[in-house]
């Protein structure tokens, strides 16, 4: 199974429509432990992509994955910014020209996306950070195709696998982020860049698994 | 003269450390800001360090100094995305932003070139960027 530059564009509007529903969590999750922004941030940086992918004129998922990256860089405030959109900068290189994406391009997409967000905040896995959703989702993704799983059974897995690692974020302290400040007293929450993560990855399983029948 | 850089979450923090620093100096020293998010909320963001950056600009280079977190990232974003040519005479420093703003007014000021205000604010750096 492969995507068209228009399912891209309506997975795209389905991410922003989940964040805008979570909106109030994220920004509550947040408020806990850094700096109470996380859920307007990724609603105003999503609402800007959608209404820029409303007259978008290329059918070039490179060009498109770009856009999204560069209009979160100047609409959200905050790290998730730099962060989102570093990801979607360099996940659009290994897909630029590209009129459809399958599988394998997920791959790479998330291998680019997961370093890029490295690159940008410095930070590992363990630092109560969106990578201790990612790392684990990408490490699923890619066992999971390398076995040539069913499609809907891969998302499946990497949401979930995002979701075990939104849990292990509520075990252990912030390393990275505002929320290192607090040292121990973040223990007990979740990260909420981890949970945006997760959200989007859900969005993407339920999207895709929606197309599909 | 070399140019200086403010970025903070907060555009009161960065008025406040340019009115501080350009106390030092009689003559004015180039210094820009980038603070808070286009509509008027704490952050930072590419785009507004870009400009900043733009608005000081010359081959004798800019210093950045930041505040925290995402204004590092906000700003490495920006000078990867400078031509070139301009990103060698740019750097990001992670001096404590008050005395560092205030050193580099009193260093540019006496028209010392990027290395020596670099090796100066060294002494300041608060380890932010690891």
């Amino acid at each position: 199974m492969s995507l068209t530059s228009n399912q891209t564009i309506l997975l795209l509007k389905e991410i922003g429509k989940t964040l805008e529903e979570h909106k109030t969590l994220l920004t509550e999750l947040d408020g806990a432990i850094g700096d109470g922004d996380h859920g307007i941030n990724m609603n105003k940086g999503f609402t800007a992509v959608t209404k820029k992918l409303d007259d978008i004129q290329t059918e070039d998922i490179g060009h498109i994955l770009k856009t999204v990256g560069m209009t979160l860089v100047s609409n959200v405030g905050g790290a998730s910014g730099p962060l989102y959109g570093t990801a979607f900068m360099k996940a659009a290189v290994v897909v630029a020209g590209k009129n459809e994406i399958d599988l394998h391009d997920f791959v790479k997409i998330m291998e680019e996306a997961v370093e890029g967000i490295k690159m940008r905040g410095k930070a590992v896995p363990g630092d109560k950070t969106m990578l201790d959703a990612l790392e684990p989702a990408y490490n699923t993704l890619y066992q999971a195709v390398e076995e040539n799983q069913p499609i809907e059974d891969i998302l499946k897995k990497v949401k979930d696998a995002a979701l075990q690692g939104v849990q292990y974020t509520e075990k252990i302290a912030a390393k990275k982020g505002r929320a290192s400040y607090l040292g121990e007293r973040s223990i007990g929450h979740q990260d909420p860049g981890a949970v945006s993560s997760y959200l989007i990855l859900d969005t993407i399983y339920k999207t895709i698994r929606n197309i599909k029948d | 003269m070399v140019g200086l850089v403010i970025v903070s979450h907060c555009i009161e923090i960065a008025q406040g450390i340019r009115k501080l620093a350009s106390q030092m100096t009689p003559e004015p020293v180039p210094i820009a800001i980038a603070a808070g998010t286009n509509d008027g909320r704490l952050g930072t963001n590419a785009e507004q360090v870009t400009r900043a950056i733009n608005e000081v600009y010359s081959s004798e280079g800019v210093i950045i100094l930041f505040d925290l977190g995402s204004a590092l990232m906000s700003t490495e974003l920006a000078v990867e995305c400078l031509p070139e040519e301009q990103q060698k005479n740019v750097v990001i420093l992670d001096a404590a932003i008050v005395e560092g703003a205030i050193t580099a007014v009193v260093e540019i000021s006496l028209n010392k070139n990027l290395k020596e205000i670099k090796d100066v604010l060294k002494d300041l750096s608060i380890n932010k960027m690891n």
